[in-house]
């Protein structure tokens, strides 16, 4: 465009205006609309958020308040030895649900984003990879649902317990119920967030260049070596990208701890909707409690995007 | 079976450990579906014989109903809307430089990433706070800041697979930018935004926080009517519905995954 604007030394004034309107109309006319939504809906929202949780005790039907950190003191006051903690251990708990599922979806999902990857038939791949994530977009209500059937008391899986006992002579297991315990949230976050590891991890491990496992085993490199010395370095920004990721969408999720956990198993995600749409209705500390939320996975995205696998992140 | 077969899977163990994990996430919902057909007065996990009957008891429910046409709506508009200003993002994106791109690209991406938690508390504060009365037109312009991420995502990476030299060709020839977009670039990028609109579409239809918090009591949709029934107890209907639901999302995303797939094999 520069180039036809250079052989002609005539243009005119009006015309160089009308060029450089044009130059502006183009990328106003595309990304502005969107822009705007955004702007509206995303940005000057959690905006307001950090506005409110600096009103203390801010509730939805008061006009104004004054300034100050008493919401975040609630959550965290370091100057106060008579502290109640309360909240402090809704967000360790999280970080902890979170911690776990991950790990359990790195060491299940590994071995299955390998298969799929290295030793899966060529000709399957693609469609094995795209049926192992499908439950990825169902319903996590429904799928939550489906494991309160099994793990209910009278569930599935007691009644199972129950039937294969009845084999073992002078065993008489008593039907507990499995449902409302940390167990049932490591196994729902776990259930639902899996697909999203062996994902990222296949994409990293489809990356990996077979040649070298190769001439490592040639050079004298046993299985292990191979894996631990060639793969796992190789892969590391995958896995990296897979384990926040994991961690971050099981951090935020409501769903699965609501469903599955009991009352003492209250999480962050819980807590700020409780505060929002529950009785309480102490929109200041629920604010106050999702800029932690969002501070948290802010740090998480940076380190995602400073040690993770970019790519296989995007093919996601 | 014959696919089992034909995988030669049982060699190595992680061929069994992904047999198992198939059947770790396919186990529970076959579990639900096998027991929407248990023919029981109340919900037990003990069969009882085949019967329709909750099938029947679920379609003469006239909430879920009134719920699953709330979602639809809510669900087309988002997307319909979402289509067009996030195709017209993605390519706008591809194709401009300017100051502040990225943190334009970032916070456009953010929705995918930031629990739906924080999103839906910060719109139901700036509704209030604006004074806008909940609706389900309120839910509609929440759901359009992800589905407009998510299509924005799978276009723009079909985008930077695509030939440069096919619309620089158009314009050459004499085509203005607009009809160069229209018709070289549109048909181009069609399968992609399609999928991208399907599983838009999968993800609205699935949330139940956004929902919860921008809806007031304008709009009930069926994940909101699905989480009240199931904190009140479980009934057998409510497998019935699960069963069907995971269904249709599921070949809807099987047939987004099919149109991504292809539209990224098919001119490389």
């Amino acid at each position: 465009m520069s180039a036809s604007l250079s052989k002609n030394p005539f243009q005119g004034l009006g015309a160089t205006i009308r060029h450089r309107l044009n130059q502006l109309l183009g990328p106003i006319a595309l990304l502005g609309p969107a822009g705007i939504w955004l702007l509206l809906f995303l940005v000057l929202p959690t905006l307001l958020i950090l506005d409110i949780s600096l009103v203390p005790g801010f509730r939805p039907e008061d006009v104004g308040g004054s300034f100050g950190l008493g919401n975040y003191f609630q959550v965290f006051n370091p100057f106060d030895p008579s502290f109640d903690p309360v909240y402090l251990q809704v967000i360790w708990r999280s970080i902890y649900y979170a911690t776990v599922s991950t790990v359990a979806c790195l060491v299940l999902g590994f071995p299955v984003a390998y298969w799929l990857a290295i030793m899966a038939p060529r000709r399957w791949r693609n469609f094995l990879v795209v049926a192992f994530i499908l439950p990825l977009w169902t319903s996590s209500l429904l799928r939550s649902y489906a494991w309160i059937s099994i793990l209910r008391p009278t569930g599935l899986l007691n009644t199972f317990i129950t039937w294969l006992s009845g084999f073992i002579p002078g065993v008489d297991l008593p039907t507990q119920s499995w449902l409302y315990s940390s167990a049932a949230v490591f196994v729902g976050l776990t259930y639902n967030f899996l697909p999203y590891m062996v994902l990222i991890l296949y994409a990293s491990l489809e990356k990996l260049d077979i040649s070298l496992l190769e001439a490592a085993a040639d050079l004298g490199a046993n299985p292990r070596e191979v894996f631990w010395k060639v793969t796992v370095p190789q892969t590391l920004p995958g896995i990296a990208a897979g384990c926040l990721l994991v961690f971050i969408t099981s951090m935020g999720d409501f769903v699965v701890p609501t469903l599955l956990g009991g009352a003492s198993s209250m999480t962050i995600s819980r807590l700020i909707y409780n505060q929002f749409l529950g009785i309480t209705r102490n929109w200041g500390l629920g604010s106050a409690l999702s800029m932690v939320l969002i501070l948290a996975v802010s740090l998480a995205i940076a380190l995602l995007l400073k040690y993770g696998d970019r790519d296989s992140v995007q093919e996601t | 079976m014959s696919l089992l077969r034909r995988l030669n899977l049982p060699k190595t163990w992680q061929g069994w450990l992904t047999v198992a994990l198939f059947g770790f996430m396919y186990g529970p919902i076959v579990v639900l579906g096998i027991y929407s057909f248990n023919d029981s007065r109340r919900y037990t996990s003990v069969w009882q014989g085949f019967s329709l009957r909750w099938y029947e008891s679920l379609f003469q429910d006239a909430r879920i109903f009134r719920a699953l046409q709330d979602t639809l709506f809510v669900a087309i508009m988002a997307v319909a809307i979402s289509s067009v200003l996030g195709t017209l993002m993605a390519i706008g994106l591809s194709k401009y430089y300017f100051p502040g791109k990225g943190v334009y690209r970032g916070v456009s991406y953010l929705p995918l990433i930031v629990p739906d938690i924080s999103i839906a508390v910060a719109t139901l504060v700036f509704l209030a706070s604006m004074a806008i009365p909940l609706s389900i037109w309120t839910i509609v312009a929440a759901h359009m800041v992800f589905c407009l991420a998510y299509i924005a995502v799978v276009v723009s990476s079909r985008l930077g697979s695509l030939d440069p030299n096919l619309e620089e060709a158009a314009l050459d020839l004499g085509a203005t930018p607009t009809q160069a977009l229209i018709k070289v670039l549109l048909p181009q990028l069609m399968p992609a935004i399609v999928a991208g609109c399907l599983l838009a579409f999968v993800l609205s239809i699935d949330d139940l926080l956004i929902s919860s918090f921008t809806a007031g009591g304008g709009a009930n949709p069926l994940p909101l009517e699905i989480f009240s029934r199931i904190r009140n107890g479980v009934k057998p209907d409510m497998n019935a519905l699960s069963v069907l639901l995971i269904l249709a999302s599921g070949m809807i995303a099987a047939l987004a995954e099919y149109l991504r797939y292809k539209s990224s094999t098919l001119e490389r």
